[in-house]
């Protein structure tokens, strides 16, 4: 394989939630521009783990760009400097021989460092438990078909759930807004017939959670559309505003039912 | 122990109907009473523990990564088949079931199939009722397309991205329990073991990634949903994290492992590049719907393309061999995984493969362009494409995918009977984790149809039967067997903490990987197995004696995770091996050199080999005790599968 490259690393270390942490400076030696981002990490980690140095760790698993796990800062950007693609996906063809590259965890109160470059992102689990779903028990549902929805709708829903919850949005926004995450899921149910009846608690109740959670507000500077690696749209918050508000003015009588049991 | 599959009398489409009857309730108020453990938060786990959930159970749900919606199934690209007949081409319960009992080259239950057939039309209808966004056609209703080893249209799907919907609707269901508090979630938390009480399962240990914590967890049942074993290959289209850690640990404490040696090699992945990588990435089989496998008629062409001479482009279409097309006219492109990727093998075994490596087909999209134009293909299969552009740095738009099989399933797993128990009573397996549904061979757009299967619409019944059986009283966490458990696992730990050798896990177990593809992979035969077994015993005892694990358990360690992880492949592997040189017959996804037809087919010996192979755990380092369980087929008729 021809071009490998040598690279200087400048990777944030923290021992865990309680220490600060800290840059620390790696050599990334003989890397191909075929592999991925992560693993040209793994190269890293493997030539530590021989020192009996402790590899650096971040959060991955499937390595395709749809589970979500991955979430590096890289030179400034989300999951690097391309667009739609996460940091799995990103190969290092898109780096030049000799570049200085910068890699930090997400960057925001609400996603506590855990070690390293990953952080504790369950506070967007606790948002979609607040109101992410149709109140349906498994059995008892119509046939799948009684319901016809038109294709452009389906397909905007679809566009909508593609989110991998990833926290991209939250890393790229001054704020750490979590809007276009919560959005997508209010937007994705909120198009669809099966997600009416709830509509308007949905929203009052995951936008509460995210409140709660200590995200920022939206002040529209689009940077997480721009580096949301699904390229969810900035129409959701729209779609997730004008849900809000009308549910405020008119419906607040729909709040969600927080009461736990049956 | 004799094995009995508990599979239901009576004719094959009432026996489920009838066992639902026949299943002993809990009724609704005792249900609270009840504690039960579910492993893994993939396609059955999710739903298994949302419906328990609704059920009145109490859960505690359990996942090693950092949300529940980062289990594995979110990765399942093509979509889900259901025998709906919305398409109104000759679908039918009866031929979902036959399809996948052929597929499966006859060695999985007629019981098992049938019932997983029958429920999956409430699959579709549970999963449009939570939200999931289904592709539809113009008028509203829902889309189909064709999947391999079958003539209808079946398959139900969301872009490429079918297994993330349906498990974000499984995801949202369980969100939905956690917030009524009938779900108790434990996140970045490993199962280690199972605790067994006087035969039964009561519980489990598990060590909390954060901390390093080892905790105790009881239940009236302990339900593993936690997945396949394919990164035993080391690559493979698996997630790095996806291991079988928590299905091999219960193993070891007497639960059977079903015939090991059944993996599914899926023939259209991205090739392999170099040693530096970490993973395969899958090109969805929906693929096959519209593009064309093929590879050069000749050795000099394939020659030329893989020194990058000529392109794809510039070979003329009578110099093209549409292998599959040619082979087997009736079902073309969209033959099974198995009888595809072996033909694949066999071009670039004879030469013919593209690419530097040679070991590499077309997936040709040429002619669907032209006949659907390039807005329609993209719309149909944009994100493959647009993933293969990244990896490859090729555009399938203007050139054909190379593409090569590799490991992506595994129909084998832990033991189970029709109500999905293992062989330790309260244990039980759903999903990928067991055995049970797709015999030798998996068809495509079935493994989310069992996964949901399982998890919706079987454990909620068959598990209420043992429950109400053992009674509510609650399970007595001081029973020493925690205890005993619990500093099992401490002291396992400790022996991987001290491993300061040389060589790290990660090389441990690429050469594992190096080993199973070798002599346990696409073709297999008495001496290559036997050579690897061997080999497997060597890696074994030198990993015991040479690894690196860095770090300590009080801390985040994935040294120690993949460390644990890999010391169970190892194992695995070598079971893996014995249990293909157990079997001496070809069929589906294990192919024995030594039985084929005179056309290369897979050679089945029914009357030899007719059985399920469960394997018990005897001791380390001792041979595996083997246990046969007869299948018995009343309704199909066992035949040379044919494709032609």
């Amino acid at each position: 394989m021809s071009g490998h490259m040598n690279l200087t690393l400048k990777v944030w270390r923290q021992k865990n939630t309680q220490t600060p942490g800290k840059f620390v400076t790696y050599k990334a030696e003989n890397i191909s521009p075929d592999m991925s981002f992560l693993e040209m990490l793994d190269v890293v980690n493997e030539s530590l783990t021989r020192k009996n140095e402790e590899p650096i760790y971040f959060d991955h698993d499937c390595r395709e760009g749809i589970c979500g796990s991955c979430s590096l800062y890289i030179n400034g950007h989300p999951h690097g400097p391309k667009k739609a693609i996460t940091t799995c996906q990103l190969h290092m063809r898109t780096f030049n021989d000799g570049e200085t590259i910068t890699i930090e965890p997400w960057r925001s109160a609400a996603f506590p460092i855990v070690k390293d470059l990953a952080t504790d992102r369950s506070a967007f689990d606790r948002i979609q438990q607040a109101g992410g779903y149709v109140s349906v028990n498994t059995g008892g549902v119509p046939d799948a078909n009684i319901i016809p929805i038109p294709k452009v709708i389906a397909d905007e829903a679809f566009n909508s759930a593609t989110c991998i919850g990833c926290g991209a949005c939250v890393a790229a926004c001054k704020n750490a807004s979590a809007m276009l995450f919560t959005s997508a899921k209010i937007t994705q149910l909120g198009l669809l017939p099966q997600g009416q009846t709830e509509r308007y608690s949905r929203v009052q109740a995951m936008v509460a959670q995210m409140d709660e959670e200590g995200f920022g507000n939206c002040t529209n500077t689009g940077a997480c559309e721009a580096e949301c690696p699904k390229e969810i749209s900035l129409n959701n918050i729209a779609f997730m505003n004008n849900d809000f508000f009308s549910a405020k003015l008119f419906r607040e009588e729909h709040a969600h039912d927080h009461a736990g049991g049956e | 122990m004799s094995l009995d599959a508990k599979i239901p009398q009576g004719p094959l489409a009432e026996k489920w109907s009838k066992h639902k009857f026949n299943l002993k309730l809990v009724n609704p108020s005792n249900k609270r009473k009840y504690d039960v453990i579910v492993v893994g938060t993939g396609l059955a786990g999710a739903s298994a523990a949302a419906s328990l959930a609704e059920l009145g159970y109490n859960v505690k749900s359990f996942c090693f990564q950092d949300s529940p919606r980062r289990a594995h199934s979110i990765a399942a690209q093509g979509g889900i088949n259901a025998a709906k007949n919305y398409q109104n081409d000759g679908d039918s319960v009866y031929r979902l079931f036959y399809d996948t009992i052929k597929g499966g080259d006859y060695r999985a239950r007629e019981g098992n199939v049938y019932r997983l057939a029958e429920v999956s039309v409430n699959i579709i209808d549970q999963c449009v009722a939570q939200g999931v966004p289904f592709a539809r056609e113009y008028g509203g209703l829902l889309d189909n397309r064709s999947f391999g080893g079958s003539q209808v249209s079946r398959t139900f799907y969301a872009r490429g991205q079918t297994g993330q919907q349906l498990l974000l609707g499984a995801y949202s269901a369980l969100n939905r329990q956690i917030h009524l508090g009938k779900v108790k979630m434990y996140t970045r938390t490993e199962m280690l073991d199972v605790v067994v009480i006087d035969g039964h399962a009561k519980g489990i240990i598990t060590r909390n990634l954060k901390t390093g914590e080892i905790e105790t967890h009881a239940g009236h049942a302990v339900l593993l949903a936690t997945g396949g074993y394919g990164n035993v290959f080391y690559l493979s289209t698996n997630a790095i994290g996806s291991n079988v850690t928590a299905a091999w640990r219960a193993h070891k404490r007497g639960a059977y492992f079903a015939n090991p040696c059944y993996t599914q090699i899926h023939p259209t992945c991205i090739p392999v590049t170099g040693d530096h990588q970490s993973k395969l990435t899958l090109m969805s089989e929906s693929l096959r719907n519209d593009g064309r496998v093929w590879a050069p008629k000749t050795v000099e062409i394939a020659q030329k393309l893989q020194k990058k001479e000529i392109s794809a482009s510039d070979v003329k279409e009578e110099d093209r061999d549409y292998f599959l097309e040619r082979k087997y006219p009736s079902f073309g492109n969209l033959v099974p995984r198995d009888v595809a990727s072996r033909n694949a093998k066999e071009m670039s075994d004879e030469g013919k493969g593209v690419g530097t490596t040679g070991l590499a087909v077309y997936l040709d999209f040429a002619e669907a362009i032209q006949r659907l134009g390039e807005d329609t293909v993209r719309a149909k299969y944009g994100n493959l494409f647009d993933m293969y552009l990244q990896i490859t740095d090729e555009n399938p738009y203007k050139q054909p995918m190379r593409i090569y099989p590799a490991v992506h399933y595994t129909m084998g797993g832990l033991w189970v009977d029709y109500n999905l128990s293992t062989n330790v009573p309260g244990l039980y397996a759903m999903g990928e984790c067991n055995f049970s549904d797709h015999g030798a061979n998996r068809l495509g757009a079935s493994a989310l149809m069992q996964g949901l299967s399982d998890g919706y619409f079987v454990i909620p019944y068959t598990l209420g039967d043992y429950l109400a059986t053992i009674g509510p009283k609650p399970v007595d966490k001081n029973h020493p067997a925690f205890e005993k458990t619990k500093q099992d696992v401490i002291a396992y730990n400790n022996k991987l903490l001290a491993l300061k050798g040389t060589k790290t896990v990660v090389e441990y177990h690429r050469e594992l990987g190096h080993i199973m593809w070798e002599y346990c992979g696409m073709a297999r035969t008495e001496e290559g197995l036997t050579k690897a077994k061997a080999m497997i015993k060597e890696l074994k005892a030198d990993f015991w004696k040479n690894a690196i694990v860095t770090g300590e358990n009080e801390e985040v360690n994935a040294a120690l995770e993949r460390a644990g992880r890999v010391a169970d492949f190892i194992e695995l592997g070598e079971l893996m091996v014995t249990d293909a040189l157990n079997r001496r017959e070809s069929c589906g996804g294990h192919f024995r050199l030594e039985s084929q037809t005179e056309e290369g087919e897979a050679l089945r010996d029914d009357d030899n080999f007719a059985f399920v192979s469960a394997w018990e755990f005897t001791g380390e380092n001792q041979e595996e005790v083997l246990h046969k369980e007869e299948l018995i087929f009343e309704n199909v008729k066992l035949t040379q599968r044919s494709y032609k």
